[in-house]
């Protein structure tokens, strides 16, 4: 090799070589920023008596941070609930995340318990309980749902999606199940739908 | 040119003398200011880039005393901050001039960046210049949305779950994107933490840093002015430019009267409408962050708000955040545009006029809009001025060549 032609391989092989110790030396700053480990320790599941939730009304718990709805659907609410089935995106939830025992119209383990995240499904904001039938607000064809105030996304009574508004998907269902009658877990599924 | 001669003479006193014997203190006072020259025909769009520096100032000094009394804490947060309202000797006026120096600073940076596109600033051989100019309001975007989430009030919180959402769009990556930002499953304490972190550290150095690369560009090629044309084509015997005046003592003079003026405005902002009726500071910003209700109304800060208009007229998510980012991008690419060889507007076609008048219209009724529900007419409008808006950049090669240009004079006029 020529001294030019080996002063050029030197340079690059040092280039080269720096580049990657640099690579090595970022990494440890970069994966810092991921959720610390107390972070992920948090978000262990959490106990609720629905006893004294009465029909027609909704109470609202945080669980990992987020809110998580339970709504106590009224014999009317449950008759009505697929009434507008045909402005929905995703009607059958195919496209939406659930546990599998909530893949259908109620979107629930008992039909009259909604379980759901309140979390819009665009960008996170807390969608608004809009119960009443054809409001001046949400128009004559109104039939009770969710609105989401940041950019106008609109759920039915099961957290479904309506088409044309900014949200993709259906409202989340978080993993829950009963432990008795009256007492609700939010964060586990029951033992078989855990594997 | 006895550049030592002047050395000598450049200061009489023997303490400055002696510095300068050691550090390069009088080249650089004449290469940036005794001997940096610039057009005699500055107009008031050449003010905005000193009135940034002046807003940067106060917001570095202003922000370090909020820092000694701000606790970046989920559970502290807020209260901190009615803790330096109400209790901190002058607290109220450290923070109002801060967050009404933000918004000032925004009007500012604006109307520099407008100044830009009138005389074609941008363009050969100043387009680094730009460039850098662009990297700072990127900076300064980042900055203010960090900074407006650390009152940790009820809009700061929904803010900041909107905005660090957007990522969440992007495909395959976006979940895990957006995980790493809040280092959280949500927007918690450990968001707040770096945020603040990133607030008072990061981005001050950052933007600083840039600073001082913008000006150092500019002052190696020399400033543009109203005519667009190059001072330093003309000069005399000495190798001054003709047009051209030093910037101190004469700029320098000029520029102080014009700080004064913008003080009166700014103080006047401070002193008698920190709020702004609601668009400095935002009524829902009042109450704490609470995970569990949205605000009604979510707006964010106003200078954001033709860029909300633009994401809120698309509905698809993944589309709507990438129009988002392209309308903030568009003006990198202005230098290579616009085709137009002649830089000024007063010298330009009308086809350039046109189009620039179409832009600002649209870039003020997005604005608006951006504050209004998004529905109905609200929708339709904003959908219009999003396609107008991209127009401007999209067509510009096309109309810009098209242009008709006046005569370009070889030395600067006065009034025009
Ligand atoms: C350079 C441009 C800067 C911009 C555009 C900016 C913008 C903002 C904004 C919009 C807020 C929220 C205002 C409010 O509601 O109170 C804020 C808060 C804050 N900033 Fe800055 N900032 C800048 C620089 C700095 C620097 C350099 C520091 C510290 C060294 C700093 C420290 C703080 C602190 C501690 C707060 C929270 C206290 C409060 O909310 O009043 N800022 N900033
Ligand atoms: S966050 Fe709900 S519509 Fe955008």
């Amino acid at each position: 090799m020529s001294k030019v032609g080996r002063r050029k391989f030197l340079s690059i092989a040092t280039s080269v070589t720096g580049a990657v110790g640099g690579i090595f030396a970022l990494t440890p700053f970069v994966l810092s920023f991921q959720p610390s480990k107390r972070a992920k320790a948090l978000g262990a599941a959490i106990k609720i008596n629905i006893e004294k939730i009465e029909p027609g009304s909704i109470v609202k718990v945080i669980w990992k941070g987020m809110p998580v709805w339970i709504l106590h659907r009224s014999e009317k609410m449950l008759d009505k609930i697929d009434s507008s089935i045909d402005e929905l995106r995703d009607p059958n939830s195919e496209l939406s995340v659930q546990p599998n025992f909530a893949k259908n119209t109620f979107r629930s383990i008992k039909p009259e318990y909604l379980v759901v995240e309140g979390v819009c499904t665009h960008l996170g904001c807390a969608p608004i309980e809009k119960f009443a039938i054809a409001p001046a607000d949400m128009g004559p064809d109104w039939e009770g749902g969710f609105f989401c105030p940041c950019h106008g996304s609109k759920f039915d009574l099961s957290g479904r999606v309506f088409s044309g508004v900014p949200a993709p998907s259906n409202l989340r269902i978080p993993p829950h199940h009963y432990e008795n009658e009256t007492t609700l877990i939010i964060g586990e599924n029951q033992e078989e739908e855990n594997v | 040119m006895s550049s030592d001669n002047k050395q000598e003479v450049y200061f009489s006193n023997p303490i400055l003398k002696w510095v300068d014997e050691r550090f390069p203190l009088s080249k650089v006072l004449r290469e940036h200011a005794t001997e940096y020259y610039a057009s005699k025909n500055f107009n008031i769009w050449y003010i905005f880039g000193v009135l940034s520096t002046v807003v940067l100032v106060l917001m570095l000094i202003t922000g370090l005393f909020l820092t000694m009394n701000y606790k970046p804490s989920a559970a502290e947060a807020f209260n901190s901050v009615e803790y330096i309202m109400r209790s901190v000797e002058y607290g109220w006026l450290m923070r109002y001039m801060h967050s009404t120096g933000a918004s000032f600073f925004f009007i500012v940076l604006y109307l520099h960046m407008f100044r830009g596109m009138l005389y074609g600033s941008y363009k050969n051989p100043r387009e680094l210049i730009w460039l850098l100019g662009m990297m700072l309001y990127f900076c300064l975007m980042a900055e203010a949305f960090l900074g407006y989430i650390l009152p940790w009030g009820n809009m700061s919180y929904w803010a900041a779950q909107v905005i660090v959402n957007l990522f969440g769009t992007i495909p395959f990556i976006g979940d895990t994107l957006v995980e790493w930002i809040r280092g959280d499953y949500y927007i918690s304490d450990i968001t707040l933490n770096r945020f603040f972190a990133l607030h008072v550290i990061a981005m001050p150095l950052a933007i600083l840093g840039l600073v001082f690369a913008h000006i150092v560009a500019l002052h190696h090629i020399g400033s543009n002015n109203p005519d667009g044309i190059e001072i330093k084509d003309n000069k005399d015997a000495q190798g001054k430019p003709i047009d051209g005046v030093a910037f101190h003592p004469f700029h320098t003079s000029k520029d102080l009267v014009w700080i004064i003026i913008f003080l009166i405005l700014y103080f006047g902002a401070v002193f008698f409408a920190p709020e702004m009726g609601g668009l400095f500071l935002e009524v829902d910003n009042f109450e704490p962050a609470n995970p569990l209700k949205t605000p009604e109304h979510i707006v964010p800060s106003w200078y954001f708000t033709p860029y909300y208009a633009i994401l809120r007229s698309i509905p698809d998510p993944l589309l709507g955040f990438i129009a988002l980012v392209s309308a903030v991008v568009c003006f990198v690419f202005l230098p290579w545009l616009d085709k137009c060889k002649v830089k000024s507007i007063r010298y330009r076609g009308w086809q350039y006029k046109v189009a620039l008048a179409i832009f600002v219209i649209s870039f003020v009724s997005l604005g608006y809009l951006g504050m209004q529900p998004s529905s109905g007419i609200y929708l339709i409008l904003a959908r219009v001025f999003t396609v107008l808006y991209f127009s401007f950049f999209l067509l510009m090669p096309f109309y810009t060549r098209l242009e008709k240009t006046k005569p370009v004079p070889d030395r600067v006029v006065y009034k025009k």
